[in-house]
């Protein structure tokens, strides 16, 4: 038994090596200023210094933030909504056709999202820039909040709107008063969710994305595609810090706001695919 | 609620539905029907036909077989192993947290680690094997999705070992069953909806990553998503394009309907 359980520890090691070996190297490397990703001369922060003097790329960084906040902001107002519209529908067959729907922007390559919203842009009219991403990010990150929101909706008890209504609220009180506050994990956890999908979305922002304006992930893959250069180590030696800062601060809301159901336990089921 | 009508509040939600998932796939299937000079034809659909893009979507599919079965043989004693530790959130937690550096990044962090004179090819030499290029081949296409990719199979897989009733386990343990026996008729098609949902996060995004065979393949592999983009952004053949995505979502749908019921898997 000890062994066996000596094996099991090795493998599970082997595969968080695997995992951070990468992103560890990435960031190791963003000090070094040979220049390559191979060897090591000496250490520097030349990079750093570059990177954070790159006022382009500074604006890049506030946009891609900029895009964030506002297309999850959106996008979970407009998935309250959809969870409102969902739990309305009584037929059970309507509803599973309303959440199918609801799905399939989440199972759908981003490649055919990104294509098909292209040509949907063009064809209104909308310019690619700002614009285009922005609508594009609160059209994907729709249907994830509104599955973060929904289950939320249906364990509150129907009792308790009865009770409000009975007790003389009116409609839009029992909306502000009664359901946002017991669904507002959901909308949190919604809310960060669309956040975290728009903040690493790359391929439909690529399709969307016209001349001039650009996000982190466009950006970075531009440059990638130009081969190793250490700015792009030390931009994500920092991007790491910063994801790391948000997902503790995501950890401690989290443990707080519902601690029954383990902190991670919803995330981690709704971690979908990668953008 | 009483369903007085007045439900104008619901209005953006319908609308977003309407535009932004009813209206895309009506678009792309209409335009999959024009060819470059805008004249109304099948011929997108004919050409899809020819050795080249079968040949494509072949590979495509190997390539997306490959890549979910390797994220699965890893994964799944991964995933296992998670739920024996003691602090299985934390353990958890580390698991994720590499899907939130962007996935360009881990990418590009290849480049590196792959390269002529990066650390596997050192290694090697240490070895004595020389150098080998191993950046711009399928392999390193294969490893790198599947390093990406991993966590998410992980995932779905761990909620469903950790929905499982370990007495039954115990059970089959007392009834006399192997280790492997016990694996293999228990726990294993216990969590099936575990591993079907990770299949799922990992087959459809497989057959369409293009930035991973453009940074890492160095385009000596082509998928169906390589050929979107292609079309799309640099021919501007959006007809063809679009043929390629019909193709593409109807093997999804397929999939998805293979598959079924798995959808319950992901947990709502």
């Amino acid at each position: 038994m000890r062994n066996k359980n000596g094996f099991a520890n090795l493998y599970l090691v082997l595969v968080f090596a695997v995992l951070y070996a990468p992103i560890l190297y990435l960031m190791y490397y963003s000090f070094n200023s040979g220049g390559t990703m191979h060897k090591f001369e000496s250490f520097t922060l030349d990079y750093y210094r570059e990177v954070l003097g790159d006022t382009r790329l500074m604006i890049i960084v506030i946009n891609t933030l900029v895009i964030a906040l506002l297309s999850s902001a959106i996008a979970t107002l407009i998935a309250i909504i959809g969870a409102l519209a969902i739990q309305r529908v009584r037929s059970r067959r309507a509803k599973n056709t309303l959440l199918s729907l609801n799905n399939v922007l989440i199972v759908s390559p981003d490649v055919i999202i990104g294509a098909s919203f292209l040509i949907l842009f063009t064809i209104v009219g909308i310019k690619l820039g700002f614009t285009s991403v922005l609508l594009s990010h609160v059209a994907f990150s729709v249907p994830i909040a509104v599955l973060m929101i929904l289950p939320h909706l249906q364990e509150m008890s129907p009792t308790l709107t009865d009770a409000a209504r009975d007790l003389g609220a009116s409609r839009r009180d029992v909306l502000t008063k009664v359901v946002l506050p017991i669904i507002k994990p959901g909308i949190f956890s919604g809310f960060f969710m669309a956040l975290t999908y728009s903040l690493d979305d790359f391929a439909v922002t690529f399709f969307v994305t016209g001349n001039g304006y650009s996000t982190l992930s466009v950006e970075i893959y531009s440059r990638a595609r130009q081969g190793v250069s250490l700015s792009i180590n030390a931009l994500s030696t920092l991007i790491f810090l910063f994801t790391i800062l948000l997902v503790i601060g995501y950890y401690f809301l989290n443990r707080r706001k519902n601690r029954p159901a383990g902190p991670l336990s919803e995330p981690a089921a709704e971690m979908g695919v990668p953008r | 609620m009483k369903n007085k009508g007045k439900a104008y509040f619901l209005i953006p939600y319908y609308l977003w539905i309407a535009l932004f998932v009813i209206a895309p796939v009506l678009l792309v299937v209409y335009y999959s029907l024009f060819d470059l000079d805008g004249h109304l034809t099948l011929d997108n659909y004919v050409n899809f036909f020819t050795p080249v893009y079968m040949k494509m979507m072949l590979n495509s599919f190997w390539y997306a077989f490959l890549i979910t079965l390797f994220s699965l043989l890893v994964a799944y004693p991964a995933a296992y192993l998670l739920t024996r530790t003691k602090h299985k959130q934390l353990w958890l937690l580390l698991i994720i947290l590499p899907t939130w550096i962007n996935l360009l990044l881990k990418t590009y962090a290849f480049i590196g680690i792959f390269g002529t004179f990066g650390p596997v090819n050192h290694f090697f030499g240490l070895l004595g094997l020389g150098e080998q290029q191993i950046l711009f081949t399928g392999f390193s296409f294969v490893f790198v999705s599947v390093y990406i990719f991993i966590p998410f199979m992980i995932l779905p897989i761990f909620s469903a070992l950790e929905e499982l009733n370990l007495s039954l386990v115990d059970a089959a343990r007392d009834l006399g069953a192997s280790g492997w026996t016990t694996f293999r008729r228990v726990i294993f098609p216990l969590t099936i909806s575990g591993v079907r949902s990770g299949c799922m996060a990992v087959f459809i995004p497989a057959l369409s990553l293009f930035m991973i065979t453009r940074l890492i393949a160095g385009n000596r592999v082509i998928t169906l998503g390589t050929a979107i983009e292609q079309h799309f952004l640099v021919t501007q053949d959006w007809g063809m394009g679009s043929t390629v995505a019909v193709f593409l979502i109807v093997i999804m749908a397929l999939f998805m309907l293979v598959t079924g019921g798995s959808r319950r898997g992901v947990r709502q």
